[in-house]
């Protein structure tokens, strides 16, 4: 029997009656086909499914779609702003950062909440938060590369309306 | 005559990739992603035994589950002549086991249900009776007398030996190692790996039951030869077969073979009327599908006293699985095994191989190397790093004193290929001048004084890739050559489609820049499109780095077709003759007027409205490619470990990596490929490693027990690039998804050995885990 849940999805809310057993993953893209969101291994090791709950990178392949009730999830499709593309995404093309992709939703949102944490973060700090997330085809050097850019371009826009804001006062 | 060149995506330029836009935005179309109208999904009971006997299936069960359609067993398509069908080496593979199971994994019945959840519930339910059998795990028991015999249903079988093959001259090398002052010797074991792209393997199979159409979407690296073979396989009219590979999520040999879930698939479609999709999980991908490596090596190599090679002699046996189902050209059983010259003038050389059946996993792939040129790769570059410790000589004294020279190209080798081009000893000098390799043998040897250890591995590696020609290399009997088919519209923009596909190596930017090279169309206005059987022209498919060597020439001459017509064109709008037309970067002028010219676009547009009498319309034009010889990539990859005596640990300090593999297209493309496969030459060094128990039990059926590389373990790679075109390649490339895997894996486990060597250690095989480390020094008193 279906189980109600409401599950805010890239600021949408969302309802649905789900199965209890039915995986997060599989309500992201089966329900709500939103494909971005790959599905690499079933286990929790190479993070292809990863999306954000509640702002905190998770494994939506061991999670259930009924633990998700009355949280944000933020998928890859919730990554542009009006059209314009989130800097990690400019950064993944730009520092050739991806290469078949399959990868890259769950690479690009676990940077996203490391870079939320950590604004300036060192190679390390950027290799350890992705150590969680298998990429196979790029060798991960231009990942975090593009991590690292995202990280600067992040932090050159919100200088610019703080430093905006000061010239004003 | 100098013209200006403001175009953007010629050969050389590290334009940013076109089909990025669509997967940072999660908008990439996997296999996994296509959903049609009244989709059925199936799950597949498989064998929990390595060897046994079918006594029984009972499917009551499974078939009482609500919203089961169908079970399809063994049974049900033999009688559609379907429960076996024809391996890529000429052996047959079950499709649904009907009489034994012959591995852990194999597929036994198939449920077909309206939802992926209770299709798998109700292929769980699947009741088997199995009588089971004593598992054979090794080639060498498989070999031995009185062994079970695994393939009894095969008429003429009587022991589980497959294939003899030879390559070289024996007499000769006999004569050689007579002659030979000393011989040193490696036995070393490649063990099985896995190939596990991000994505695993699926088929959307959608059969009309009204007009007997087939569309299969695939995850396929080869979907034309996929075709032909599904034709045959299934015994369905080619042409009512389209198959559509769609965005592969990395392939690296996997998505090369046909395996019987897509068989299955595809019969239930066709027997329900309709689409039915099945996609692995990640355990099925790496327990059932085309598994690499497994080859138990020996190799000899005579020498003079001053280090001078004289002859190799290598005998392999392969470990091949239930059924021979290698994916490699039909003449060479061991695949390309017998490059196993190298880089080195090898005057004598013999290889002796043979194959047997165990009851593990089949499918044979080349895990991102050219049938099997990582193995032997790597035994070539292991024997030499033996024989320099033996004989006390730097690693790269006795490499350059052997190296084939720059003026010996073209080289026959003793094995019978002929190298295109190469200077070795510039390769390894640059590699050598940017690690600093003497300050780090100085601090190697300080480190030595106070016991600690320190390693630097080196290896010069040579590919043989792009296959055909086709009269020497084929799949399935179908020739290895690869095609192109472009069309320049009225506007000057351009459609180029392929036989070749892409799995990530970025074919929509770097083909389309090959036209632009040619024709001077900006590669922003050129698509690019694979994949669909219906809409490409016919090609072998991506594997074996064959793209570039073979789809990428076919691309060059197909723009170059093109742009002869596109000549008299020029010459018809300039109103002069054709023979004193010129083309440069995209524009046509007269010789010595370069002011009046016409731009490819001005000439495209009068293809269709303004041509001279007589010329055909249009500008589009196709080719099959079937290249002259094969290309040969070559570099040098040096490595720094240290090892910590304690724990048995190495880390990877330093890797640097110097490619050649002719043009480069696309030098940031080239990068990230050559990064990739440093990355998983690293993780087969180290990490990966699919085994067995006694009982043939996968050891290594997920990423727990399968190791990858992450970010955190992967070194930071140092990179260098020398050129030496191939002569033979329009644009001089020989093809780069491959060198690194094939290159690095020697590299890395030689630093070990350099590391240990002194203490008498010669050999630990991959993986190099850190309890190996530690049990070899231990062994000699040097752990602590």
């Amino acid at each position: 029997m279906g189980q109600p849940i409401t599950v805010t999805v890239n600021g949408e809310q969302r309802s649905a009656e789900v199965e209890p057993r039915l995986l997060l993953v599989h309500f992201l893209r089966e329900k709500l086909r939103l494909t971005g969101t790959h599905i690499g291994c079933d286990t929790t090791h190479c993070g292809a499914c990863t999306v954000l709950v509640d702002g905190t990178p998770v494994k939506s392949c061991t999670m259930l779609a009924v633990q998700a009730d009355g949280q944000q999830v933020t998928t890859v499709e919730g990554l542009m702003t009006a059209g314009a593309l989130h800097p990690i995404q400019a950064a993944f093309k730009e520092e050739h950062g991806l290469q078949c992709g399959f990868c890259t939703p769950g690479m690009m949102l676990t940077s996203v909440a490391l870079l939320k944490d950590n604004p300036d973060p060192s190679e390390d700090d950027i290799r350890w938060a992705l150590s969680g997330n298998i990429c196979r085809c790029t060798g991960y050097m231009n990942i975090v590369k593009a991590v690292k850019s995202a990280a600067v371009q992040m932090k050159a826009a919100a200088e610019v309306p703080a430093a905006t804001a000061a010239a004003r006062s | 005559m100098a013209v200006e060149t403001p175009l953007k995506g010629n050969i050389g330029d590290s334009i940013k990739r076109k089909e990025d836009d669509r997967f940072i935005r999660g908008k990439g179309n996997y296999l996994d992603d296509i959903v049609l109208p009244g989709m059925l999904h199936m799950s597949i009971n498989r064998s929990p035994f390595a060897h046994a006997r079918i006594k029984s299936i009972n499917t009551a069960a499974a078939q009482a589950v609500p919203g089961v359609v169908a079970v399809v067993t063994g049974e049900l398509l033999a009688q559609h002549k379907l429960a076996w069908m024809p391996t890529l080496s000429g052996d047959t593979q079950a499709v649904l086991a009907t009489d034994k199971v012959r591995f852990q994994g194999q597929e036994v019945a198939c449920v077909i249900a309206n939802d992926p959840y209770v299709a798998r519930d109700a292929a769980a339910l699947i009741e088997v009776d199995y009588d089971v059998l004593p598992a054979v795990v090794t080639p060498q028991q498989a070999l031995q007398a009185g062994a079970p015999l695994i393939r009894d249903e095969k008429e003429g079988q009587k022991d589980n030996h497959i294939y003899h093959w030879e390559a070289g001259d024996k007499a000769k090398t006999d004569e050689a190692f007579a002659k030979a002052d000393r011989v040193v010797k490696l036995d070393t074991f490649y063990p099985r790996c896995h190939p596990s792209p991000l994505e695993t393997c699926g088929i959307v199979a959608d059969v009309n039951p009204a007009t007997g159409h087939a569309t299969l979407y695939m995850t396929s690296q080869a979907p034309h030869a996929h075709r032909t073979l599904f034709a045959i396989v299934a015994g369905l009219p080619e042409q009512n077969i389209r198959i559509i590979s769609p965005d592969i999520g990395g392939g690296f040999g996997n998505k090369v073979p046909i395996y019987p879930g897509y068989v299955v698939a595809t019969a239930a479609s066709l027997l329900i009327g309709k689409p039915v999709k099945w996609v692995e999980d990640r355990r099925e991908n790496l327990i059932s599908t085309g598994f690499a490596r497994d080859f138990h090596m020996s190799g000899e190599l005579a020498l003079r006293n001053d280090g001078r090679m004289l002859g190799l002699r290598v005998k392999m046996l392969s470990d091949n699985g239930a059924f021979y189902a290698d994916a490699q050209p039909t003449k060479f059983r061991a695949g390309l095994f017998h490059i196993v010259t190298g880089s080195y003038d090898l005057q004598a050389a013999h290889v002796e191989t043979d194959g047997a059946y165990t009851n593990k996993a089949p499918g044979g792939v080349a895990y991102r190397c050219s049938f099997r040129v990582t193995e032997a790769s790597y035994l070539i570059e292991r024997l030499v790093e033996s024989a320099a410790l033996e004989m006390k000589m730097a690693p790269t004294e006795i490499r350059l004193k052997n190296f084939i020279k720059p003026e010996q190209f073209p080289y026959m080798s003793a094995t019978g290929f002929e190298y295109d081009s190469g200077d070795y000893p510039r390769a390894m000098q640059l590699a050598l001048d940017k690690l600093g390799y003497q300050e780090l043998r100085k601090e190697q040897a300080e480190k030595r004084k106070k016991g600690e250890l320190m390693g630097i591995g080196v290896a010069s590696f040579t590919e043989v890739v792009g296959a055909g020609p086709g009269k020497h290399y084929d799949i399935a009997g179908l020739r290895m050559f690869d095609s192109a088919e472009l069309r320049v519209h009225p506007t000057g923009k351009a459609i180029l489609k392929l036989g070749v596909k892409s799995q990530g190596q970025g074919h929509e930017t770097t083909f389309a820049q090959i036209v632009t090279e040619e024709l001077g169309i900006p590669a922003v206005d050129i698509e690019v499109q694979e994949g669909d059987t219906d809409n490409t022209p016919y090609g072998l498919g991506t594997y074996a780095s064959r793209s570039t060597p073979v789809g990428g020439a076919a691309t060059a001459m197909v723009s170059r077709k093109l742009r002869d017509k596109a000549k008299k064109i020029a010459a018809h709008l300039l109103e002069a003759s054709e023979a004193d037309i010129e083309f440069d970067h995209g524009k046509f002028f007269v010789r010595g007027s370069p002011s009046k010219s016409k731009t490819i676009q001005d000439v495209a547009f009068a293809a269709y409205t303004n041509l001279p009498d007589g010329l055909e319309a249009g500008l589009e034009g196709v080719t099959y490619y079937d290249p002259p010889n094969m290309t040969f990539p070559f570099g040098t990859y040096l490595v720094v470990v240290d090892i910590d005596r304690g724990t048995g640990q190495v880390k990877v300090r330093r890797m640097v990596a110097v490619d050649d593999c002719g043009v480069r297209i696309n030098p940031m493309v080239v990068e990230g490929q050559i990064h990739g496969g440093l990355t998983e030459g690293f993780g087969i060094a180290f990490m990966e490693l699919i085994t067995f128990d006694e009982e043939g039990n996968c050891i290594g059926s997920n990423f727990t027990d399968y190791l990858l590389p992450t970010a955190w373990e992967t070194p930071k790679f140092e990179m260098g690039e020398t050129v030496t075109p191939s002569p033979h390649h329009p644009i001089g490339a020989k093809g780069v998804g491959e060198s690194a895997t094939v290159g690095s894996p020697a590299a890395y486990v030689n630093a070990v050995i350099d590391a240990v060597g002194h203490l008498g250690i010669r050999n630990i095989d991959m993986p190099v885990t850190s309890d190996k480390v530690w049990a070899a020094l231990n062994e000699k008193g040097a752990a602590e």
